[in-house]
């Protein structure tokens, strides 16, 4: 698993990447109730605001990690936000992107990085 | 994921300043960060937002049993004087409720008006027999003592309170706990005023809060705070309760937060706070007028306001928070209101707010459209408050 800096979590599966938010960025932003996806299909630039994110207490973006497609979103999560707090690193993925560039791949972290990263 | 603007710290800076250094703490900080609290700065103060439950929980705990809140950064104010009379009369003169009439171990919720109608902050005021107590907002209570003193010393003595700490109990659970340490505090009923001696301290407590629950707010001496605090929760109903929650709980009571909801742009009539104005106080009455705005607040009251605050409910599951925009129809038009304050009500299960409108259109049903990133949403004008209170009348 690689990380970013804005504590989103990339997961290899097949030639697709599976995007979600980590367990320390859930903590950070408290009980979630409200997640808008993007729609399958569209064609994203990395750094582009993707998905909407509101916990009780604040309001925040996740960023497209690396440029293409968006071919499945986690539609379960637009009914039971919650489970952003209970699963983040497992059934409460957002999206899955078909990348039409892997290099920004690289300069993701890696386990231990992050955790170093977020202090731990 | 872009790491969230805290929105309670921005919030609240923005409100209050955040030029502010030096934080002051209540004398339950060190227990609130035992208890592990996600500290904040809030009016001055270094607060918990929230404890380890979160707020979400700690707001389901305060509806269904119990939950203790820390509320000492509010201002607590004793005005005495020769006779309760006396100081009842002078106290009118800066507030257009009826305080004379307000009976002994009896509290009353009021407004301080600026001479153009507005608010300046809103308050509970209480007749303790031979004096009158008052609790003021934590943001605005230099300004409070300041006004008070000028108006009504030297006949009357203005004192701020600050060695008594201020802690609320507040849910269904809150009458069973406060009376297993003071059974008399189950004979109070809703804005009732007593002193209580609990534990061997003298205690003034009102049953009263800001959740839109039964409860208690107890005023204590600032050293035997944090030993009532923990004998409050040793009791197994009694949850720790942060701003987040008392944030969420009073947006669904439809309660004001004072700097949000109401300011002193805003007027009585137009806040929908006109209960709050007694009969002896207004044209035709007994006392009527002789308080701070008294023209054009008793013309509002008689002609209407042209806009009014009302509660609303987006649909669909996204919060609408304050600042957002308020539209007639889905396209076209300018703005004709924003939000004042909103979020996520965990008891009604979904985005509440609370704003301003034109007063045709504060009819309850009537859809308004909220604009949340680019696109207007539609939002249902509703009555107030979004969950029943369950005072103890």
């Amino acid at each position: 698993m690689k990380y970013t800096e804005e504590h989103e979590w990339l997961l290899e599966e097949g030639d697709l990447i599976v995007v979600g938010i980590t367990e320390y960025a859930a903590e950070q932003l408290g009980d979630v109730v409200f997640i808008e996806l993007p729609e399958e299909g569209t064609e994203v630039s990395k750094d582009d605001e993707v998905v909407v994110i509101e916990s009780v207490k604040a309001a925040s973006d996740i960023l497209a990690p690396l440029d293409g497609e968006i071919v499945e979103v986690n539609s379960a999560l637009t009914d039971d936000p919650g489970k952003v707090n209970e699963d983040p690193t497992g059934a409460a993925w957002f999206f899955k992107i078909k990348p039409s560039d892997l290099s920004p791949m690289d300069d993701y972290m890696d386990d231990a990085a992050y955790k170093d990263f977020i202090g731990d | 994921m872009l790491m969230p603007d805290d929105f309670l710290e921005n919030h609240i800076g923005l409100i209050f300043g955040s030029g502010m250094t030096e934080l002051l703490k209540t004398p339950l900080h060190a227990l609130h960060v035992e208890l592990g609290g996600k500290m904040v700065p809030f009016a001055g103060y270094e607060m918990p937002v929230q404890f380890p439950a979160g707020i979400m929980a700690e707001h389901q705990h305060t509806r269904d049993k119990a939950g203790l809140f820390d509320v000492s950064h509010m201002g607590q104010v004793v005005i005495d004087g020769d006779a309760w009379e006396a100081i009842a009369i002078a106290f009118e003169t800066l507030v257009p409720m009826d305080v004379l009439g307000l009976g002994e171990n009896r509290q009353r919720y009021g407004l301080f008006t600026n001479p153009d109608g507005g608010i300046m902050d809103d308050l509970m005021f209480a007749n303790r027999g031979d004096h009158l107590f008052v609790v003021v907002n934590a943001a605005c209570k230099d300004d409070d003592l300041a006004n008070m003193k000028a108006a009504l010393e030297p006949a009357l003595n203005v004192s701020a309170i600050t060695n008594r700490a201020l802690l609320a109990l507040q849910g269904p659970a809150a009458e069973s706990v406060l009376a297993s340490l003071a059974p008399e505090a189950a004979d109070m009923r809703f804005m009732d005023v007593a002193t209580l001696t609990i534990d061997g301290v003298e205690c003034w407590v009102s049953r009263s809060g800001y959740t839109g629950e039964d409860g208690y707010e107890i005023s204590v001496p600032a050293d035997s705070a944090e030993a009532l605090a923990r004998a409050l929760l040793a009791h197994d109903d009694v949850m720790p309760i942060g701003l987040g929650a008392r944030d969420s709980l009073r947006l669904e009571a439809g309660l004001c937060l004072y700097g949000h909801d109401i300011d002193d742009g805003t007027t009585p009539s137009e806040a929908a706070l006109t209960w709050a104005i007694q009969k002896v106080r207004r044209s035709g009455g007994a006392r009527e007028g002789g308080f701070p705005g008294a023209e054009p607040i008793l013309a509002e009251l008689t002609e209407g306001a042209p806009r009014k605050r009302v509660g609303l409910r987006p649909e669909g599951r996204a919060p609408m928070r304050e600042g957002v925009p308020l539209f007639a129809a889905a396209e076209g038009g300018s703005e004709i209101g924003r939000i004042t304050s909103g979020g996520f009500g965990p008891t009604v299960g979904g985005p509440v707010a609370m704003g301003y409108v034109p007063t045709d259109m504060a009819e309850p049903g009537t859809t308004l459209y909220g604009e949340l990133r680019g696109k207007r949403l539609p939002v249902t004008v509703t009555a107030l408050p979004f969950v029943e209170a369950r005072f103890k009348r």
